[in-house]
């Protein structure tokens, strides 16, 4: 059975740089970090007291104060992503659309984490009988998808893939599958995340995860800099409009770009770091490329996970030398995780969008705070500046705990 | 000091996320004001916080309306 081809028709963005797509991506392009002090909770006592937040969010305009109190922070932000690239894709203009063929593919990495802690401490404090009827469906993490399906009547596929760092390209990874196998027409796929949390922020710093570099919250992320100390926690959603070719072509839509591979694999090695020389993420990149029927060589872009800790960054690097061979010294490689953080589920589905505006734009995005390349990290990481480039193809990587992995190669829209 | 009434109509007014010109004393939670099952455990919950009282379930079962919730706060508290 040929694969049916599958192309981005709608995108939506909460990210610590801006609120929408747009505003997201302008931040990007100005190698502006979207990091500050947390000041969501009292961080006296914490040894991270950074993140990236989302701020002067107008929740009114896309949800009731009655709705929004029902909901965690996370299931917020995926619907406003959602319907952001509802809104952009002018799926709800096409008076054909048969909602039995859209379905829903949003996760989370964590989930209602906020809204956990909180019913802990009432439940504690007063008893189970103040527990609310609407802790659960508040608080797990497949009620993205079912609270899209419910706002927009979509009864298709529905579901939540939960891989830590890796969800939101999972979840466009297998999105993409539905359509191209004939399940689905039209899915919304992608991450959402809000868990930059009192007991989040605790366990990623008894971890040792996280950046102490509280002084100068907008250089803590520095990928592949000798001097990086960690990740930085930050919050936020992407979701994409993914759609069967002659469907998007039939009703006019925008095409942005082309999902043409899409790759796992795991380290099967350790609980949160990869193997020093990336084997498991080199797999991942292998899968994607040999799905997308493409020569390594044809790769202009990669947004890597890169994420600012010492082991992950330089085991990316070798793995990217090892799938790309001399190639890997011409292509581009950044992290735009310098600038928003990382946002652990909804990273993927976050860079996925910068991945495809990099194509539509011609921008390579920058690595910000790179001013000391740490050893062996020789590769061009875009330092300092975003620049113009032809990317036809880029691919972007997510590497989770448990070793999970997932890379998606997106190409220029060519009839 | 507010009436029973007045309070039990502005926690109506946040639980159910309604105007209160829309709150009658005979408006019914889930026919006229919009609220579902889980909604009307929440507004139990709320009532039994203001009042500083306990609803058993089988007694939080028979508040359909604002005037059965106006009614049950007066003889209980």
């Amino acid at each position: 059975m040929a694969k049916r081809r599958v192309v981005i028709t709608g995108m939506g963005m909460l990210s610590p740089l801006g609120n929408d797509v747009d505003s997201s991506w302008e931040g990007i392009q100005a190698g502006r970090s979207g990091i500050t002090e947390i000041d969501r909770f009292d961080t006296t006592g914490y040894n991270t007291r950074i993140g990236g937040g989302i701020r002067n969010l107008d929740m009114e305009s896309y949800l009731s104060t009655k709705d929004a109190r029902k909901l965690d922070p996370f299931i917020h932000y995926g619907l406003i992503a959602a319907q952001q690239a509802v809104n952009a894709s002018g799926l709800e203009d096409y008076a054909d659309l048969d909602k039995e063929r859209v379905g829903v593919a949003i996760g989370s990495g964590i989930g209602g984490l906020e809204y956990i802690e909180k019913t802990v401490i009432t439940m504690e404090k007063s008893g189970p009988r103040k527990v609310s009827p609407f802790f659960v469906p508040a608080s797990v993490i497949n009620m993205i998808s079912g609270n899209v399906a419910i706002r927009f009547g979509y009864q298709g596929p529905n579901i939540a893939i939960v891989t830590a760092c890796t969800t939101g390209t999972h979840n466009i990874g297998y999105a993409a599958r539905t359509i191209a196998y004939g399940d689905a027409d039209v899915m919304l796929a992608g991450g959402s995340e809000m868990a930059t949390t009192r007991s989040s922020i605790a366990a990623f710093s008894a971890a040792r995860a996280l950046s102490t570099r509280n002084d100068e919250p907008e250089k803590a992320s520095r990928p592949w800099d000798a001097g990086r100390d960690g990740f930085v926690l930050s919050d936020g959603a992407g979701v994409v409009v993914l759609e069967e070719l002659e469907h998007a072509k039939r009703r006019g839509a925008t095409i942005h770009g082309e999902v043409v591979g899409f790759g796992m694999s795991d380290d099967a090695f350790h609980i949160t770091s990869p193997p020093e020389g990336g084997e498991g993420a080199a797999r991942s990149m292998k899968n994607a490329i040999r799905d997308a029927g493409l020569e390594p060589a044809a790769v202009d872009y990669i947004n890597a996970h890169g994420t600012s800790t010492q082991v992950g960054d330089v085991a990316e690097v070798a793995a990217v030398k090892s799938v790309f061979a001399e190639h890997a010294y011409k292509l581009a490689v950044s992290s735009t995780k310098s600038m928003t953080g990382h946002l652990l589920g909804a990273a993927g589905a976050v860079e996925a969008i910068f991945s495809v505006l990099a194509i539509r734009d011609g921008v390579l995005p920058p690595t910000i705070n790179l001013d000391d390349p740490d050893e062996g990290c020789d590769l061009d990481f875009v330092a300092g500046k975003s620049r113009k480039a032809d990317v036809r193809v880029a691919l972007s990587n997510s590497f989770g705990f448990g070793g999970t992995n997932g890379t998606l190669i997106f190409q220029r829209y060519e009839d | 000091m507010s009436t029973v009434e007045e309070r039990v109509k502005k926690i109506v007014c946040e639980q159910l996320g309604v105007k209160e010109s829309e709150v009658q004393n005979t408006s019914s939670f889930v026919e006229d004001l919009g609220a579902d099952s889980l909604d009307t455990v929440e507004l139990v919950m709320a009532l039994e916080e203001e009042f500083e009282t306990e609803i058993p379930d089988e007694e939080a079962e028979k508040l359909a309306s604002v005037q059965d919730a106006i009614d049950y706060i007066v003889a209980h508290t």
